[in-house]
């Protein structure tokens, strides 16, 4: 407890060197909390966007289905296993058929996938009811903004779209836009359209088909799913699960990077400390305090730095990340325009875990820079100190 | 001690280490202290008087030779146990009054009783009665460097003997300090050699502080040249 109120009082009574290094300080603890929540709000958001709008709780594939095989999806379609049918008739799952073709808007030709969704569906968050109401001759179409950028199509544009039947046959019809919606998932969005389940059966004559079934968020998978294989959501994830985790190593590269400075600061202030005091730790000594009583003030002084760099980050760090927080922060540009699954805005994720696990490794890098220094004084001979010299014996 | 010494030094030599070789501080010193005395170590500089009383205060230790202080003799003794007779038993008074600059005149003169862990209350008793000692009672709250030369040593003078410590070692106390300031000290610490019967060994060469000390012991380039007893201590006079 002594050492404890004498170190704060040598702290306070340096005044403004203090509180320099406390500001540095300080914002270390602040860009560390920052940065991990704004990596953290990143993939949260990712995942929650692609839970939303296209994975929901899992999927049962047709046996042939392969999304990174576009060449095997002609066979990839069939009926569904009756477990998978009756979790369909009850709204828990959402059949989608998959059929490759070509676009022309303002006659280009553009290849698309056409995947067929029930409109009236409510497992994934995409605007399908806006095909309900379609009074239209055409083939009503849903489609992602990134996509209508690219097609140059705008609501109620038409454009032609052809297509290949279960037979082998081409066909194709007038589409028209129904619907632009703004997705922030360009899984869902770049290449293809979506179109009503039901007309696309018919359209490429499978009836009662599908290449996959989305099951929606909190139903669990079905055991029994006939020769459809169930696909649960971290598998349907993985590839994104697989990414963050490589992302995380430069988090911590950044994260390293931060402590570092925060070290650095706390280091350089107690080793000039040690040396511009030198005459103080002769006279601690000469009153009768230990090498050990010197090294450990020293040691909680450093320590010291860190709770009140903490104070001052939760001053004027709290309400800023809880802000940012609350408000999210504007990205300048569409990131889905660069392939990105990532929200327009980034909310950063501040869990207990960040702030606990941060403040307890700063305070500990901190007292454990500022004892390296201070372990000096424990070979320091008191005479010497006294005289400003502070060499070893 | 049982025969009435505070110090006792037999043949003491200290040596330094300077380049390849040694430099000789204090050449074969045999002297023995009373419990009240208020004795010099006089002589010019480089004589060994600093050395020789950072020795005999546990800051430093004796290459040959014996040093007891306090029945305590410092060779072979670790670190902590120099440090505990300092804190309990010895007061220290620095030419350049080495004061700590972020504590207040009371907290400096607390200083030594935190360290002895005293009571809160006996603390702040001590601390105001050694601060009416020195004259500096309306100073309690000011800062080192808000203090003249003379006012930092009487803080100086209080925060050594707050704990009542049965010696009192001070290097050249007056060096810093004008004619008036240097009797006020000296008287300041007379007073208190005669009222709480503390030894006071000091080194000096300051011919105003001479006048006061009960005995002068001359060294000259390390060894103890002659000795002069102007008075028995006041304590003595008493028996």
């Amino acid at each position: 407890m002594l050492m404890l109120k004498l170190a704060l009082k040598n702290l306070l009574g340096a005044g403004m060197r203090t509180w320099l290094n406390v500001f540095v300080t300080s914002l270390s603890f602040f860009a560390i909390i920052f940065m991990t929540g704004l990596y953290k709000g990143i993939i949260e958001s990712a995942k929650r966007i692609r839970m939303d709008t296209e994975v929901a709780g899992g999927a049962y594939w047709h046996p042939r289905y392969d999304p990174k095989d576009p060449l095997a999806w002609d066979e990839s379609h069939g009926p569904l296993p009756a477990p998978i049918a009756r979790q369909v008739a009850v709204g828990e799952s959402m059949p989608v058929l998959v059929v490759q073709g070509a676009m022309y808007p303002a006659g280009r030709m553009s290849p698309v996938v056409i995947k067929g969704l029930p409109p009236e569906q409510r497992v994934v968050d995409l605007p399908s009811y806006t095909l309900q109401g379609y009074g239209g001759t055409a083939l009503p179409v849903l489609l992602g903004g990134a996509m209508a950028r690219s097609t140059r199509l705008r609501e109620h544009d038409t454009f032609t779209l052809r297509w290949r039947d279960a037979h082998g046959t081409y066909d194709a019809r007038e589409a028209e836009v129904v619907t632009i919606m703004q997705v922030e998932n360009m899984l869902v969005d770049k290449g293809q359209i979506w179109v009503p389940l039901e007309h696309l059966r018919r359209m490429v004559d499978m009836p009662a088909e599908a290449t996959f079934a989305i099951v929606g968020q909190g139903v669990p998978l079905l055991a029994e799913t006939g020769d459809w294989r169930a696909r649960d959501v971290n598998y349907l994830l993985k590839d994104y699960i697989a990414m963050a985790k490589s992302k995380e190593s430069s988090a911590r590269i950044l994260y390293f990077i931060l402590l570092t400075m925060a070290g650095l600061g706390i280091f350089n202030s107690q080793v000039l400390s040690i040396f511009r005091r030198r005459k103080e730790i002769g006279t601690l000594m000469a009153l009768g305090m230990s090498r050990g009583r010197v090294v450990g003030l020293f040691t909680v002084e450093g320590g010291l730095h860190s709770v009140l760099a903490m104070a001052l980050g939760v001053a004027y760090g709290a309400p800023l990340l809880i802000l940012i927080a609350v408000k999210g922060m504007p990205l300048p540009y569409n990131p889905a325009d660069f392939g990105l699954v990532i929200g327009q805005r980034l909310f950063p994720v501040y869990g207990p875990g960040l702030i606990l696990g941060t403040t307890l490794l700063v305070a500990a890098l901190v007292t454990v820079v500022s004892y390296i220094p201070a372990r000096k004084i424990s070979t320091m001979k008191p005479t010497e100190a006294l005289s400003g010299r502070g060499t070893q014996g | 001690m049982d025969n009435g010494h505070i110090v006792e030094i037999h043949n003491l030599v200290k040596r330094f280490p300077v380049g390849n070789g040694f430099f000789t501080a204090l050449q074969d010193v045999t002297l023995a202290m009373a419990t009240g005395e208020f004795t010099g170590l006089v002589g010019p500089s480089g004589s060994g008087k600093t050395t020789l009383l950072n020795i005999m205060g546990g800051l430093d230790i004796p290459t040959e030779g014996s040093v007891t202080v306090l029945d305590l003799p410092l060779k072979g003794q670790n670190h902590k146990t120099l440090a505990n007779l300092r804190r309990d038993s010895i007061g220290f008074i620095f030419q350049t009054y080495n004061l700590l600059p972020v504590y207040s005149v009371f907290e400096n003169i607390e200083f030594p009783l935190l360290l002895l862990d005293m009571p809160v209350d006996d603390r702040k008793r001590a601390v105001n009665e050694a601060m009416e000692w020195v004259g500096l009672s309306d100073k309690a709250e000011s800062r080192p460097a808000q203090l003249s030369g003379g006012e930092s040593q009487r803080v100086a003078i209080a925060r050594a003997i707050v704990k009542r410590p049965r010696l009192v070692i001070a290097d050249e106390p007056t060096a810093n300090l004008d004619a008036a300031n240097s009797h006020n000290v000296m008287g300041i610490l007379a007073k208190l050699n005669r009222e709480l019967s503390t030894t006071f060994i000091f080194a000096t060469h300051d011919e105003k502080v001479m006048g006061y000390l009960s005995r002068i012991v001359h060294l000259v380039d390390g060894k103890l040249d002659r000795e002069e007893i102007i008075a028995s201590p006041p304590h003595l006079q008493e028996k």
